[in-house]
């Protein structure tokens, strides 16, 4: 059995922002990630973010990974495990970990769960044929390993993650033949949607997809117009000639540890699904459990950040660390967190996180 | 409308587009940026103060048109991908629009390419008068246009003819 003062299960950037300013103030970390690289979501943003000059706006998110990863993997107090996938929390404390066909169990003091979320997917016939993938996916695909999904892909949904993997896509060289929304309006920031736009890609608003063609793979889809009680308008239907149907309805919160561990969780919409209560620390309704990132609540890699430096903060300082600036610290997190969910943008994730505190 | 279609409205633009007399004084920004978003870098890459202090992250940048030089400092820090230059003293007939571009390939200068409108019609062919793609710019490109006069308010985009 290991023992260790924090246990940081995600290596996102909110892991990786828990980890280092844990061990800033001088607690010892154990930082696990499934996957063979620390970064998270952010490995796969090639795009430039938005937010203020404080949270690294106009920075490409790979960069910002990079450079995270490489001061957590040079810092003594850290110790990292990639490739080791975090399987369950049990009622003694104990943390199990899968590594290279290993078990490890491992006794922290406190954790920080900092799991990201998955995507939702869509009902519609023919959903299962080769060629129907999720957007991150398509992006692990093109900005990971460099590989081109199909030739002509339609894009289901125009938040912000539909309208920027169609625009990664196009700077692969792959076509869009389209992004549909099924809402009124389009979900992304607009200029990332006018940037698409320009580059030849239609966004069509209150339009849905009915089915996908093909027998063994994706040729097609059938797509119509929405009317106001979102039901298909018929003789509206057009069949588009694709080989990808790319689905970009969503995220969820990856919430498993949590439910495992006993945490009072409430389902809040606008945060992406289950969410765990939690207090202004950010810790959970079981005692020394803490979360980050968008496993609280679907929101954007400047905020992950943020609260996983005000979680590796106050996990840190309940185990007695401190340093002169603590006071300011936690300050100063708190009031950009605020900033970040202030405009009419960020009313969405006011009202969410409003449903979730302890 | 643009929450619609992603194409700005008429409405829009005349909200932010400089006055003629600017434009017939030299090169000079324009932000087509109309949402509230949580978002500066435009704000904090101008030297010139040209862009009105943020007072609340969400603001809008507001430029002045006066102290503009039309430097394109702002262009490639704007993660939208929102700021053009436009220059309407550039010829007799043509018009420069600076553009910023993130696709390969990346026009030589010389090269004839078509201009592109904010609804991704083509509407004319331009010609590449300078490429600036420095490490400052981090893998965003400005690429300058010679553009028909008339469509110096609607190329926003280009498309390179063939790949090389
Ligand atoms: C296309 C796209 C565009 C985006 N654009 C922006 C943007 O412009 N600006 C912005 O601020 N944000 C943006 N984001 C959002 C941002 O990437 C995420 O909000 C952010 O990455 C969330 O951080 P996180 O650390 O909470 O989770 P993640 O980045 O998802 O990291 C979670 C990590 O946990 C690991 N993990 C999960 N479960 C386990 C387990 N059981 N055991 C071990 N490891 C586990 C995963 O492998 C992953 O590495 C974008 C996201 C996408 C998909
Ligand atoms: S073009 Fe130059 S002077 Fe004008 S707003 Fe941009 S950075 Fe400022
Ligand atoms: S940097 Fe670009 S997107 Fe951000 S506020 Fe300025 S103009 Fe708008």
């Amino acid at each position: 059995m290991r023992q260790i003062e924090i246990a940081i299960v995600g290596g996102g950037p909110a892991g990786l922002a828990a980890a280092l300013n844990a061990s800033k103030l001088g607690a010892r970390v154990i930082l696990i990630d499934r996957n063979d690289y620390l970064g998270g979501q952010l490995i796969k943003q090639t795009h430039r973010f938005f937010g203020s000059k404080q949270q690294r706006a106009s920075e490409r998110g790979i960069d910002i990974a990079l450079e995270l990863a490489r001061e957590v993997m040079s810092n003594e107090h850290i110790e990292v495990l990639t490739k080791a996938t975090a399987l369950g929390y049990y009622e003694d404390g104990v943390l199990l970990v899968e590594q290279a066909g290993k078990i490890i169990a491992i006794k922290p003091e406190r954790v920080i769960i900092a799991t990201g979320g998955a995507e939702k997917t869509l009902l519609f016939p023919n959903n299962d044929l080769p060629g129907v993938y999720g957007a991150g996916a398509v992006q692990t695909l093109v900005n990971v390993y460099g590989v081109k999904p199909g030739q002509r892909v339609l894009m289901v949904g125009a938040g912000n993650i539909g309208v920027i993997v169609s625009y990664q896509l196009l700077q692969a060289g792959v076509e869009v033949a389209a992004i549909i929304e099924a809402a009124p309006r389009i979900g992304a920031y607009w200029v990332h949607a006018a940037k698409v736009v320009r580059a030849g890609v239609p966004i069509y608003t209150r339009h849905t997809i009915l089915r996908a063609i093909g027998e063994r793979e994706v040729k097609g889809a059938v797509i119509a117009q929405l009317d106001e009680n979102w039901q298909p308008i018929p003789g509206t239907e057009r069949e588009l000639a694709v080989d990808v149907i790319c689905l970009s309805v969503g995220l969820t919160p990856l919430t498993e540890l949590l439910w495992q561990a006993g945490c009072q969780m409430t389902f809040v919409p606008e945060l992406g699904g289950n969410v765990p209560l939690r207090n202004e620390q950010l810790e959970t309704s079981v005692p020394g459990i803490y979360v980050a990132g968008d496993v609280g609540g679907i929101e954007e890699a400047s905020a992950a950040m943020m609260e996983g430096a005000l979680a590796g903060l106050n996990a840190a300082a309940s185990l007695g660390y401190t340093c002169d600036t603590l006071i300011d610290d936690r300050q100063n997190v708190l009031q950009q967190l605020a900033g970040l969910r202030s405009g009419p943008v960020g009313e969405k994730i006011r009202k969410g996180l409003a449903q979730c505190s302890l | 409308m643009l929450a619609e279609t992603g194409i700005p409205t008429k409405e829009n633009l005349a909200s932010i587009m400089p006055p003629d007399e600017r434009l017939a004084q030299g090169p000079v920004a324009i932000a087509e940026c109309f949402q509230n978003i949580p978002c500066d870098p435009c704000y904090h890459s101008c030297k010139q103060g040209a862009i009105q202090e943020f007072q609340d992250i969400n603001d809008r940048p507001q430029i002045d048109f006066n102290k503009c030089n039309g430097c394109g400092s702002c262009m490639s820090r704007c993660p939208g991908l929102a700021i053009f230059v436009v220059d309407a003293t550039y010829g007799d007939n043509e018009a420069l629009v600076k553009i910023p571009y993130e696709f390969l390939p990346i026009p030589e200068v010389g090269e004839i390419v078509t201009a592109i409108n904010r609804a991704g019609q083509p509407v004319a062919d331009a010609k590449i008068i300078k490429v600036q793609n420095t490490k400052v710019q981090d893998r965003t490109a400005i690429i300058w246009l010679a553009v028909p006069k008339e469509y110096m308010m609607e190329v926003r985009h280009f498309k390179v003819k063939e790949v090389r």
